[in-house]
């Protein structure tokens, strides 16, 4: 089943939203009102966009260093979140966290893992409480084609399969693990086909394409919450940012990101396929662009003039109880 | 009062909690054991027996066999406990730590801090300890210096089966991430052991001699290896505190100064490799915070600085042995400026 009008609205707020959360704090950034390190989603938003919209507040994902994205696609909230990355109070992890553990726990966000392959462990544990507890939930690990070639990464899969536990394995594969190209570091054909080795099925995505996101990532949770054991996905996408902010991409082909930005741009990709379908007029997308620029401007802004931690709060959440 | 092993006290506190708490489950290798099988299920019941008889009450969904899979056992029980279970993953081997210990450390252990406050990893790690076996350099090792200094972690090192009880219902009850060492050597050991449920508070620890000439603190069997030389030493006229942190995180500080405030003299004994180790830990807390009660230097009695040696003779001189922890009480009681 294909995205209705509403749904593609809801879809395309949504992939705008993380595009601009993302540039934004690139400007922050680069303002130098941003520590730490910082890897951005932008180009990868239908495939956090296309899962999630298949998921409820009472399912799991755990996500990876580049993990913005599929926070805000699961519900988190954008102001908190920039006030984390920005280190400010009132931020999603109250500061303790940032970019590379950016989480939202209440919506099924478990957190961004900044350890490559650190996730799909996790994931099968969540799936595993779903089973026991006969929840009904479905657990989703998004990993890179980096974390693909995590012994902790197979490990998950082989015990997800034993354990017939409702995980997805959602590996996107943006063809470079840092400044590696996938090609050269993943040694099988492609990531899919190793998820039979495991014994579970797989399919493949154009992740740069909302409707063929959705569809696949709904065929996926469909075979979950019907008892079926895990699956995996493998969408094959682009970055349009380096590795991590300030990287000078030298890896990249000349010219590859300037074509790459303009044939895989999934905001444009999903304008005109909504356009020639009439699920939307160019002046109804026009309204939610600047709806999100306003909505982003003003997440921003608070964050900027939010204090910094206190300082009293170093030695708190370290254990549940006094140590 | 009925008398227990440490294997059934263990095997005990499992059993109570998983009947009281749905959310309690067993996850590790050969915890039940046989599966897939033509023979038995339960046919081990862990390697050592531990978890023998839970299979056939708790069934398949709450007592797991899991692959060899340590890192993906490990962030299972991780996952599973951020979600609403209460995990008890077994890792056979406390040596096997090396294969899955991101996901200790990194992750289960940093949960309720990097996500500020938001999340908890009510999960119970119990593992195997403890050299004497013969297990050589790979299944022998106590590393429970590696875990004592990872913040967000909690340390038991259980000494009897009385506490190994208590213990580990505190451990299984407690929101965070705990990791339960068992010493393998005190399986067979055996004491009384109330049938009902009981806990023991992390933290607090045991005096099990009292004396004023010196104090020995033992981490895991070598406290049981203190006792005997604190006895032989009573029949001369020598008086030691026996103390047994029971947890090394959180550590009960207070009553080892306490203890040294009166004896002024300090023999630390673990099984673990020199450096950076427990009994190195508590030596320098004493020095730093009772520098001035000190009548003689600290005295460390820890294994060598090497790999697990596997012949007989060479293990025994690796090891602490009583006759060490007697040299080292002489020698601080012989102690002159």
């Amino acid at each position: 089943m294909s995205l209705d009008k509403k749904q593609f609205l809801q879809a395309y707020r949504t992939m705008r939203t993380i595009r601009d959360f993302e540039y934004r704090v690139s400007d922050e950034f680069g303002k130098g009102n941003i520590p730490g390190f910082l890897h951005l989603y932008a180009g990868q938003e239908a495939i956090a966009t296309g899962m999630c919209m298949n998921l409820s507040d009472e399912d799991y994902i755990v996500s990876t260093h580049r993990g913005h994205g599929h926070c805000i696609a699961k519900g988190g909230d954008v102001g908190d979140m920039m006030k984390e990355i920005m280190a400010k109070q009132g931020g999603s992890c109250a500061g303790k966290g940032g970019s590379m553990h950016i989480a939202a726990v209440e919506k099924g966000m478990l957190g961004a893992n900044a350890i490559v392959g650190g996730g799909p462990p996790l994931i099968v544990g969540a799936a595993l409480s779903a089973k026991t507890l006969g929840t009904g939930s479905v657990g989703v690990s998004f990993t890179g084609d980096g974390g693909s070639n995590q012994g902790t990464t197979f490990e998950a899969m082989n015990l997800a399969v034993v354990l017939q536990v409702p995980a997805i394995f959602m590996f996107e594969n943006n063809g470079y693990g840092e400044g590696t190209a996938a090609g050269y570091a993943v040694g099988s054909k492609d990531i899919a086909s190793r998820a039979a080795a495991f014994g579970m099925p797989a399919l493949k995505v154009d992740g740069a394409d909302i409707f063929e996101t959705y569809k696949t990532c709904k065929k996926a949770v469909d075979h979950c919450r019907s008892g079926k054991g895990p699956i995996a996905i493998e969408a094959s996408i682009t970055r349009f940012r380096g590795h991590f902010e300030g990287d000078a991409q030298q890896y990249r082909g000349k010219g590859e990101v300037k074509r790459l930005m303009k044939d895989l741009d999934c905001l444009k990709i999903a304008s005109d396929i909504a356009i020639k379908k009439k699920l939307a007029t160019k002046a109804e997308l026009k309204a939610i662009d600047k709806e999100v620029a306003a909505y982003i401007d003003e997440a921003a802004t608070a964050a900027l003039a939010a204090p910094s931690p206190d300082v009293s709060e170093l030695l708190t959440d370290v254990y549940s109880s006094a140590y | 009062m009925p008398i227990k092993t440490y294997r059934q006290a263990i095997n005990e506190a499992m059993a109570q909690e998983m009947r009281q708490d749905s959310t309690v489950i067993v996850i590790g290798e050969d915890v039940a054991g046989g599966a897939g099988c033509d023979g038995e299920r339960d046919a081990y019941g862990g390697v050592m027996g531990v978890t023998k008889g839970l299979f056939p009450e708790f069934g398949e969904s709450r007592v797991i066999d899991t692959p060899i899979t340590e890192s993906a056992i490990m962030g299972a029980a991780a996952g599973a406990a951020q979600t609403g279970l209460r995990p008890i993953a077994e890792l056979m081997f406390m040596d096997f730590l090396g294969v899955c210990f991101d996901q200790i450390y990194n992750q289960a252990a940093k949960f309720r801090y990097m996500f500020g406050g938001k999340a908890q990893c009510p999960m119970v790690v119990r593992t195997m300890a403890g050299a004497g076996l013969r297990g050589g350099a790979q299944h022998s090792q106590n590393l429970t210096q590696m875990v004592t200094m990872v913040p967000g972690l909690k340390v038991v090192c259980p000494t009897n089966a009385y506490d190994a009880k208590g213990l580990l219902i505190t451990a299984i009850r407690d929101n965070d991430c705990v990791i339960f060492v068992e010493d393998k050597f005190l399986y067979e050991t055996s004491c009384e052991v109330p049938d009902e449920m009981y806990t023991i508070p992390f933290g607090e620890a045991n005096f099990l001699r009292e004396g004023t000439d010196v104090t020995i603190v033992g981490i895991s069997n070598t406290v049981n290896k203190a006792l005997a030389v604190a006895d032989r030493l009573a029949a001369e006229g020598i008086s030691c505190d026996v103390i047994d942190p029971r947890t090394t995180s959180p550590l009960d500080e207070e009553s080892i100064i306490e203890s040294v405030e009166v004896t002024g003299r300090l023999v630390i004994v673990d099984e673990m490799t020199p450096r950076c180790g427990v009994a190195a830990d508590i030596s320098s807390i004493v020095a730093e915070k009772a520098f001035g009660s000190l009548r003689a230097p600290i005295m460390k009695v820890t294994a060598a600085h090497s790999p697990i040696p596997f012949a007989p003779a060479l293990e025994d001189a690796w090891m602490p042995q009583e006759s060490d922890i007697e040299a080292a009480v002489r020698a601080v009681l012989g102690y002159t400026r």
